[in-house]
């Protein structure tokens, strides 16, 4: 009789549906297959997809090329911990080193060039979060995690830290520049 | 030991309750509102904190209590709640004896210590990890210890429900097919074991690494393997609430399942799907290839989909047959509009539904398609979206079925009159323009699990948009009333319980296993049992839900196609 008793009729497995039900599955189930459609479109026509390129590494391996980097490319040093501001060449392998509670170099980018943005943390999980655009992607320790990004327009913009990563959190913030 | 074979008969429902498992479910339905009391508790300061204009406590405390708020309403209220509802499902629906109630109260004292040993390790003050724990962040021993001690006590519980319905069948104590509540409660048990059993190659390791016997632990590997047991736990409590829904509906209105075969077929669907779904919390991370995201987030998490939106027709729809052949069968919406809007059982699982459809199934959605992620992930859209799934879909559903359980479970009348009618409507309410506020806040770009995004005092600071501000203090307003909601739910439930009128019914008797026999079917008369027959209209037994249905599909495809069109405007990213 309801929900909470036996079914009264004992081959309820054989009982006809009722046209709401059978329709409403069938418009879910292509309402579905379209949503599933969608994303293996956007990878051949949309722009914005993660990448798959990744690598296991030594945080102390990582660091070492970003600290060539950072001699190669750095232009000034900005805030109370110096911290270095690169200008790399479009096109180039940029190194952006995650660390409890700080990002290291400030990017300063062309707009519309491309860079390949490589990611990842020393320590724990970080979380990339680029403001006021909202793109936002795990950092972890021990994988390389590279990007290609262009930058749409100049202005200045910030890398939150969005994963819990202990007290100082809310501290790990840093500018980065976009130029003409 | 002799078996206890005394059972009492509810005199207004027929419910039928065996006395061990009636002192379990009173039990453990009591502890989970005592741990809904201090994830309560905690959410004040938490909410205060995060309402920027306020911004209560200092960072090392918010942390420390968002991290117990998180445990204690996600894990502990709603799976104590949960095995009341198990245990329900099984010896109460079936009016058979309950398996071993000596395993279940072990279970539910691992349960208790368990739970108690990971407030003990939040409370140290070494342990703010959150509720996810990832690794390589390290908490206290005692963190993983006690989550694994309450993890195996409901995994026994489990056991006795399954125990249970093995003794239900051999003592014929009812005929034919499991009732469709206790068939999703079956899907909830299922699911409960295998995401206990992930849990289990989870944090086991975990608890050896913070006791300094095992080196390393993969930050992928533990995020992806954490997340078979989160996303799966997460699925219990769909499952645990659906049938809460079809509960609902059976008491209030005596509705009958629209068709037994395809709400059966949904909550199966919930079991085959569900493991793999647990992909899109990886969205976002390195090391998956998009093919691997892809296909574990759509071939399985869409078909879990479809499952909840077969639910959340088949709820309403066969609520409208119910009422319409009670006479309220003109138009499209009579129904909806004479249902027993003041019956709080109604109200809470009516709002249970649309807000969990609407705000928390379309969000999750959202969040869950590969490239739309990447504008979601680790904002305050997600807490934003599970407050609506969790909060109000799970919580207000059981909220819900507390009210109808009172009387009949505890024998005392609900207290102060209509007030729990209007806690449903505060609590719901409030709690959908909290989350909605909130996802809001989320697409600006405000992370979750953030102290302070002022940044005040930081020589790089960020200034979020106006109307970013404007979101979490609106989130800040409803939040208060959510609280109001739940204060609300705690003084009624703990009143009636404790204070409430008693109700005199007859008390507990020996039933020989033979008299406890379901008497046998009798045949129903042809003609009579056509579902809804003679009632709606266009050839429909429900018109009135199809529209409603209709109405969500729309919203969904729009909001669908908006956040693409936003996500085509950030930085093109390869
Ligand atoms: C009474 C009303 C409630 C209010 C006002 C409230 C408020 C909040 C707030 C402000 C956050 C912080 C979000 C962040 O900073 O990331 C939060 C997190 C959370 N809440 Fe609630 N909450 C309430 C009830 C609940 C209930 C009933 C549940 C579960 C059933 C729940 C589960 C959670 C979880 C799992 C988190 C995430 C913790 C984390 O990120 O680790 N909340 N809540
Ligand atoms: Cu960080
Ligand atoms: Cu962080």
């Amino acid at each position: 009789m309801s929900a909470i008793l036996p079914p009264t009729e004992r081959v309820w497995w054989k009982e006809p549906l009722d046209r709401v039900e059978l329709l409403w599955i069938v418009i879910a189930l292509v309402w579905c297959l379209i949503m599933f459609f969608m994303m293996p479109y956007w990878h051949v026509y949309g722009q914005q997809n993660l990448a798959n390129e990744a690598y296991k590494t030594s945080p102390e391996a990582f660091a070492k090329k970003a600290d060539e980097v950072i001699a190669k490319y750095k232009v000034r040093e900005e805030g109370p911990q110096k911290i270095p501001v690169v200008k790399p060449p479009a096109g180039s392998d940029v190194y952006l080193v995650a660390r409890l509670w700080s990002w290291q170099p400030i990017l300063e980018l062309e707009a519309g060039k491309s860079y390949r943005i490589h990611l990842m943390s020393m320590d724990w999980l970080h979380g990339f979060s680029l403001q006021p655009e909202n793109i936002n992607i795990e950092v972890h320790p021990g994988y390389d995690h590279v990007l290609t990004v262009t930058p749409t327009a100049p202005g200045k913009f910030s890398i939150i830290c969005n994963e819990y990563c202990g007290i100082n959190h809310h501290t790990m913030i840093s500018p980065l520049y976009v130029v003409k | 030991m002799a078996v206890n074979r005394n059972f009492r008969t509810c005199p207004t429902t027929g419910l039928v309750f065996h006395e061990p498992a009636e002192k379990l479910m009173r039990w453990n339905a009591v502890v989970a509102v005592v741990a809904l009391l201090i994830g309560g508790v905690l959410a004040i300061g938490v909410l205060l904190t995060r309402w920027q204009a306020v911004h209560l406590l200092q960072a090392d405390l918010f942390y420390q209590f968002l991290t117990a708020h998180g445990l204690n309403m996600l894990v502990f209220w709603i799976i104590f709640f949960e095995m009341a509802i198990l245990y329900f499902a099984s010896s109460t629906l079936l009016r058979c004896r309950l398996a071993t109630p000596g395993m279940a109260w072990v279970g539910f004292w691992l349960m208790v210590v368990g739970a108690l040993l990971n407030n003990y390790a939040v409370l140290r003050g070494d342990s703010s990890v959150m509720f996810t724990s990832y690794a390589p962040m390290g908490a206290h021993p005692t963190f993983y210890a006690g989550l694994i001690l309450f993890a195996v006590g409901a995994l026994i519980a489990c056991f006795v429900f399954f125990g249970t319905l093995v003794i239900a069948k051999a003592e014929r104590t009812y005929h034919g097919s499991v009732p469709l509540v206790t068939f999703g409660a079956i899907t909830a048990a299922i699911i409960a074991v295998f995401t206990i059993a992930t849990g289990a190659i989870i944090l086991i390791p975990t608890l050896l690494w913070s006791l300094g016997l095992i080196e390393h632990i993969d930050s992928l590997m533990y995020r992806t393997i954490w997340w078979g047991f989160g996303h799966s736990s997460q699925q219990i409590n769909v499952a645990a609430h659906v049938s809460v829904w079809y509960a609902g509906a059976a008491v209030v209105f005596g509705a009958k399942p629209m068709s037994e075969k395809v709400s059966r077929t949904a909550f199966l669907l919930y079991i085959f799907f569900l493991q793999l779904a647990s992909a899109h919390h990886l969205l976002a991370d390195p090391g998956l290839t998009s093919n691997w995201k892809i296909f574990n987030t759509s071939y399985a998490m869409y078909l879990a989909v479809l499952a909840s939106m077969v639910h959340g027709l088949t709820v309403p729809g066969s609520i409208e047959v119910a009422q319409r052949q009670k006479g309220f069968n003109n138009g499209l919406f009579e129904w909806l509009r004479k249902a027993p809007w003041g019956n709080a059982p109604f109200v809470a699982v009516f709002i249970s539904i649309v807000g969990f459809g609407f705000l928390g199934g379309i969000s999750g959605v959202m969040m869950g398609t590969e490239q739309l992620n990447l504008i979601i992930h680790n904002t305050l859209y997600v807490p934003g979206h599970f407050h609506a799934t969790v909060v109000i879909g799970t919580t207000l559903a059981f909220m819900g079925l507390t009210y109808f359980l009172i009387p009949v479970l505890f024998r005392r009348k609900v207290a102060f009159g209509n007030m729990a009618t209007w806690q449903a409507y505060i609590f719901g309410i409030s709690m959908s323009g909290f989350s909605v506020f909130m996802m809001g806040a989320g697409t600006l770009g405000a992370p979750r699990r953030h102290w302070d995004i002022s940044f005040a005092g930081n020589p790089f600071g960020y200034e979020f948009p106006a109307t970013a501000w404007l979101m979490i203090a609106l989130m800040g307003i409803f939040g208060v009333g959510a609280l109001v909601g739940g204060a609300m739910y705690l003084a009624i439930t703990v009143y009636s319980v404790f204070l409430g009128e008693k109700i005199q019914t007859p008390d507990f008797a020996t039933v020989s296993a033979k008299r406890g026999m379901a008497p046998a079917p009798q045949p129903v008369a042809v003609g009579a049992t056509g579902h809804g027959a003679g009632v709606g209209a266009w050839g429909m037994v429900a018109p009135g839900t199809f529209v409603l249905a209709l109405v969500f599909l729309t919203s969904f495809v729009l909001y669908y196609f908006v956040n693409w069109k936003y996500l085509s405007t950030v930085w093109p990213l390869r």
